[in-house]
């Protein structure tokens, strides 16, 4: 157990590095939809709901995991949705109009 | 479901071909020619870790959650409608549901595993649910005052960063009680009510201007309560994605703090909102200019370089597509036209440019403040449309004044400032901008869309020069 905590950390400590670098090279210019992305990448939460709402361990576990997942899909497809929606709107000078 | 060998291999697999389509996502979003490619493979990434999930032995029964995933889809689809001027408070909203997610898996996870809840376990599992319920309360008042159900001024009362802060210590203090001691499981209910009435209170104080810092913050937050989850959930993908986020919101709350001149502690501890240092009440009645659209239409047609500066004042006026119109009008002619964007222009990060580009301005058009600053000196006409405090040249010359400091806009440096206001009232920030009383700045009073679009009328019409 407490390895495994360990290893988390390191993956926690990983990722929270490869994140700032990657997000330090996103233009301002996209600064809106990188939000609405990574808030949709965040709903992966959804993941762990499912599996509370599923593996029905108590009758309080399944309904706060239903609910969860219902949130966590709203932000998943609402979110996906609206990011490419807004990149879908810039363009650059020169690209021809259909 | 029948158990076969490897399922759990292949469910790993999904997750870890997951967490590398996550990060190259990311990574397709530097710039806006690939960015869709990244929306494409995170929804890919998403698919392919929920059907590797659906996968789990462990799930013995499907019904809620077939019926969670169709009713999250129900209300997801119009949140991914959403007019782009509501984009804000369709952020905010967003940022509630995923913290009330991870809360709600968080407090199931504590009573499931209570009262043998291991010391780091305990931690953890604190963190996320102190992280996830004050990111949900904060994140609804947020929306509510974007969406303007709520009020949008301040409330500040005395003491209030103290019974903020005591009532944060008081959340951390229960928490840590109960890493030592797991089995007083009626004080679990604390570390979910104390910081869901904190998330009220650290969003009152907040004013428009500051919202987006705020939603910046409350994001990292989302990202960090989401990792916190990982770690209870022990899995992998979680803590990665959740650190992404959070180190999104991370960036961004620093923009955001730096482009206000807020010190980063200042910004991390909610102790944003208004200073108040003593807003002036009476102001001295200068001299300005003012001009008429016939007026303004004549400068600009013989214009050959053109910076506009749009802030929210636009946005609320909806005059974009107006701006737009005069952006055409213009190009047309030859003139050079450019928008310089301030990073805290609008209610968050890169509102500016969704509203323009949605209007269809071209990107390459759009500047952040670093690009545009140098090129004022050779700019004819700056136009302002709704901004105010971003180019106010005391933050740059007055040492007494409150926002002294702030990176702002150098309009003051064009050749003719022209500001397109409703009156004389004063910014947010509640200072007197010395740009309008300058030789060189015409007021032009009314409201941005009537008056772009009279100006627009005006050089599409009558207008003989050019």
């Amino acid at each position: 157990m407490k390895m495994d905590l360990f290893t988390s950390a390191y993956v926690f400590l990983l990722a929270a590095f490869v994140g700032l670098e990657v997000i330090r090279r996103v233009s301002p210019l996209l600064h809106t939809p990188l939000m609405s992305l990574t808030n949709a990448l965040d709903a992966i939460a959804v993941v762990g709901a499912i599996l509370l709402a599923g593996e029905h361990k108590t009758t309080l576990s399944t309904v706060l995991g239903t609910i969860a997942i219902v949130a966590a899909t709203s932000n998943v497809v609402g979110g996906f949705f609206i990011t490419d929606r807004m990149l879908k709107m810039f363009k650059a000078s020169r690209s021809p109009k259909p | 479901m029948t158990p076969f060998p490897g399922t759990d291999t292949i469910i790993e697999l999904t997750y870890l071909i997951a967490t590398a389509l996550f990060v190259m996502s990311l990574k397709w979003m530097s710039s806006p020619t690939t960015a869709r490619h990244g929306v494409w493979a995170g929804e890919l990434g998403m698919l392919l870790a929920i059907v590797g999930t659906l996968l789990n032995r462990s799930i013995v029964d499907y019904k809620w959650v077939a019926i969670a995933l169709v009713l999250g889809t129900i209300i997801g689809v119009p949140l991914g409608k959403v007019q782009m001027t509501a984009v804000p408070q369709r952020t905010a909203l967003s940022h509630a549901f995923g913290a009330c997610c991870v809360t709600l898996v968080g407090t199931a996870e504590f009573y499931l595993r209570a009262p043998a809840v291991p010391r780091f376990m305990m931690s953890v599992l604190s963190m996320e649910v102190i992280l996830g319920s004050l990111t949900f309360t904060g994140s609804l008042m947020a929306a509510g005052k974007l969406q303007e159900i709520l009020p949008q001024r301040p409330i500040t009362f005395k003491g209030q960063n103290l019974v903020n802060l005591s009532m944060f210590l008081i959340a951390v203090g229960v928490a840590v009680y109960l890493v030592f001691h797991p089995d007083h499981t009626y004080l679990f209910p604390a570390i979910l009510a104390i910081p869901l009435l904190f998330g009220v209170m650290m969003i009152i104080p907040i004013g428009g201007a500051d919202m987006p810092t705020v939603i910046s913050l409350l994001n990292a937050y989302a990202g960090l309560s989401a990792s916190a989850m990982g770690f209870v959930l022990d899995s992998k993908l979680l803590i990665v994605a959740g650190a992404l986020d959070g180190a999104s919101g991370l960036i961004l709350s620093v923009n955001m703090s730096k482009a206000m001149n807020r010190s980063f502690s200042n910004v991390l501890f909610g102790g944003f909102g208004q200073e108040q240092a003593g807003a002036k009440g009476a102001k001295e009645a200068r001299p300005v200019r003012s001009a008429s659209p016939e007026e303004a239409a004549e400068i600009l047609a013989v214009a050959s370089k053109v910076v506009i500066v749009p802030g929210y004042g636009m946005a609320v006026a909806q005059a974009q597509h107006k701006v737009r119109e005069l952006y055409d009008n213009l190009t047309k002619r030859g003139i050079d036209v450019k928008f310089a964007i301030h990073p805290v222009a609008g209610r968050m990060p890169g509102h500016m440019n969704v509203l323009l580009a949605e209007a269809d301005i071209p990107y390459d058009k759009l500047l952040d403040m670093d690009e545009i600053n140098g090129e004022f000196p050779q700019t004819d006409v700056a136009l302002i449309i709704g901004a105010n405090d971003v180019t106010n040249p005391a933050a740059r010359t007055d040492a007494s004044s409150p926002i002294f400091g702030m990176p702002i806009l150098d309009v003051d440096k064009a050749h003719t400032v022209m500001v397109i206001k409703r009156s004389m009232a004063a910014g947010f920030a509640g200072i007197d901008n010395p740009l309008y009383y300058l030789d060189k700045t015409l007021m032009l009073f009314g409201d941005a869309k009537g008056f772009v679009g009279s100006i627009v009328r005006e050089l599409s019409g009558g207008g003989s020069h050019g």
